[in-house]
């Protein structure tokens, strides 16, 4: 194994591209609990946060400052290594799945570079894989946190989350393979330009939902689910268990929490993008125009909106009717589907 | 660059680990746990005698085992909780009575 | 190299200390941590399937298995006939019997691998991608590979059938 640096300029767009990620997800997770907050007010007929900032803006950072300098509570019976060792799991895990998705073509800065330059932190040719990997290992925090706090509200939301987990990550992988089989590959640069086509020299849209469009409602759905979004959230759910696994969490630590569930949106809202949505691709509007990233960002947006409206849409599922149509619906489906999937490519070459 | 040997003997200490588990402790799930890294050393004989061969067989036995301790993990820790519900003991010495 | 060593330490320690935990929590938690390990030295050799799917399933999957029973059963401590602060080699009979006997084998093994001959590097490797795998699996192994689905089918319903309460007041079946 070679240890041969590359060229400088290679260099310092990953960095560059490493810390535009890391900065954007937290922006990402602060903006969208603005959104979040002012669109559940327009539901409800409210007005929502006004106060800090033009239409409230900057309340987020309110937010964050107010939890900074709350005090660190930690229960006395609690395990106390892990009970700090969870939220950075959560949040570890929720960053780190991000680094292998793809935000837009390979550019060349408005040709500052020599050489186009990848949009993402780390190329993987199994991106899909790696993703699922590291969201799998996002679980360990929320049950982890659940134990350690040594209260019957988190230890039962920890149950109950690593029971969902379990159930739904099936159907969310099962739903994605339809795609892969379809792309023939499982980098997901290269699921997105195979999204790309174009007929007489204007671009249309081959994108994935049109002849996916069961796996795709499969993937948002367990995407809900794996994200612990209403109306899926019963890790915590407010009316049972106080706070589920986090009940017990103050300060930066509840922070920590509360960012990886954002995060963890907008990875499941990239991956959904690259996977079904097209990318970067946009019917009528051709690659050269360097506007790539842009269309993947509004989609992505797009997305984020829709888990905020189905929050604040649908009432909580009850904990069996969950386990039942995980197991007795979704995974059965999503079964149908691949085999539909691998059929139609077999005998009519999709 | 570490060779085929290195690996060989990684994955003989693994397996003695995953062996001496299985003999000292008296906690079933511990048991449980110690069978898996037995598996996994062995995961690590086949992935290494693969790359030694060079071919994709080895990574397919792994798959393979995997399958089989995703099994026995399920049906094991079916066992102990039965067992658990019965006895309130994870003690593999509390249930050598050969019935309830 | 360094990685090698770095991931074969990580490996080896994590794995004593699974097995020295009195504590299965932290036991599950040392396991993952040595499948890491594991899944590095697979990516060392050059096998990122096997590397990636050792995350997704064991790590991902399995382990959350096990955290889930011993969350669920809450038996922290291991229960033994003798005082744990007895030191290993004063513990009965049987433990000392397999202690030896571990021992024995990782020195057995360890001395047949050291004395055969020096096995040189690995050579250049054939491209070995997801689909070189798929194309193997479903053809030359489509057999075992159906063996395995039928056991992986046996195992559902022995577990079903296992972990159900028994509940003699009608109301069979929930959960």
């Amino acid at each position: 194994m070679s240890f041969l640096l590359p060229p400088y300029p290679v260099i310092f767009g990953q960095i560059a591209m490493f810390l535009v990620v890391l900065l954007g997800l937290v922006h990402a997770a602060a903006g969208m609990v603005w959104v979040e907050r002012k669109e559940a007010a327009r539901m409800q007929q409210r007005v929502g946060p006004t106060r800090v900032g033009p239409f409230g803006l900057l309340q987020p950072f309110a937010d964050v400052l107010k939890l900074m300098f709350k005090e660190n509570l930690k229960p006395g019976a609690a395990d106390t290594l892990l009970f700090y060792l969870a939220p950075l799991v959560c949040a570890t895990t929720a960053f780190a799945a991000f680094s292998v998705v793809p935000i837009g073509p390979a550019t060349t800065l408005l040709g500052l570079l020599d050489e186009p330059m990848k949009l993402q932190v780390a190329d993987v040719n199994v991106a899909v894989l790696v993703v699922f990997a590291i969201a799998s290992m996002g679980v360990y925090g929320i049950v982890l946190a659940g134990w350690a706090s040594n209260s019957k509200y988190s230890l039962l939301g920890g149950l109950r989350s690593s029971a969902q987990m379990i159930s739904y990550e099936l159907s969310y992988g099962m739903s994605l393979v339809g795609v892969l089989i379809l792309a023939n590959s499982m980098s997901l640069t290269e699921i997105v330009d195979a999204q790309g086509a174009s007929l007489l020299g204007i671009p249309h849209a081959r994108w994935y939902i049109f002849l996916q469009p069961l796996g795709f409602l499969i993937f948002l759905t367990a995407g809900i689910a794996e994200t612990n979004r209403a109306p899926f959230d019963f890790p915590e759910a407010e009316q049972e268990l106080v706070a589920g696994y986090h009940t017990e969490y103050s300060s930066m630590t509840f922070a920590l929490f509360f960012l990886a569930e954002y995060i963890n949106m907008v990875t499941v809202s990239a991956v959904a993008t690259d996977l079904f949505l097209g990318g970067w691709y946009f019917p009528f509007v051709p690659p050269s125009w360097g506007i790539g990233w842009l269309i993947f960002l509004a989609k992505v947006g797009a997305l984020l909106f829709f888990y905020v409206w189905i929050r604040w849409t649908l009432p909580r599922y009850r904990y069996d009717q969950l386990m039942t149509f995980g197991w007795k619906i979704l995974l059965p489906a999503s079964v149908i589907n691949l085999i539909a999937t691998a059929a139609g490519v077999l005998y009519f070459g999709l | 660059m570490p060779s085929l040997n290195d690996y060989l003997v990684l994955s003989a200490l693994l397996f003695a680990i995953g062996a001496g588990g299985v003999f000292m402790r008296r906690n079933l799930i511990t048991i449980l746990l110690s069978i898996e890294i037995m598996l996994n050393a062995v995961n690590l004989t086949f992935v290494a005698f693969g790359r030694a061969l060079g071919t994709a067989d080895g990574q397919i036995i792994v798959f393979f085992v995997m399958t089989v301790a995703a099994a026995e993990a399920a049906v094991g820790l079916a066992i102990v909780i039965a067992l658990f519900r019965h006895r309130e003991s994870l003690n593999p010495d509390t249930f050598k009575a050969l019935k309830w | 190299m360094t990685l090698f060593y770095l991931f074969a330490a990580l490996a080896v320690v994590s794995s004593l200390l699974v097995i020295a935990q009195r504590n299965p929590i932290y036991s599950v938690l040392l396991l993952i941590a040595s499948f890491g390990a594991l899944s590095g030295l697979y990516v060392l050799l050059e096998a990122p399937f096997a590397a990636v799917i050792q995350i997704i399933v064991y790590a991902g999957a399995i382990m959350v298995l096990f955290l889930f029973v011993v969350m669920l059963l809450n038996a922290p401590q291991e229960d033994t006939e003798y005082d744990v602060r007895v030191h290993p080699l004063m513990r009965p009979g049987p433990l000392k019997f397999g202690a030896a006997l571990a021992v024995l084998l990782a020195v057995e093994l360890v001395w047949a691998l050291s004395s055969a001959p020096p096995a040189s590097a690995f050579g250049p490797l054939p491209e070995i991608t997801v689909t070189t795998i798929g194309r193997t699996l479903f053809t030359t192994y489509a057999f075992p590979f159906e063996v395995t689905s039928l056991l992986i089918l046996v195992a559902m319903v022995g577990a079903v059938l296992m972990a159900r309460r028994e509940e003699h007041s009608g109301e069979r079946g929930k959960r």
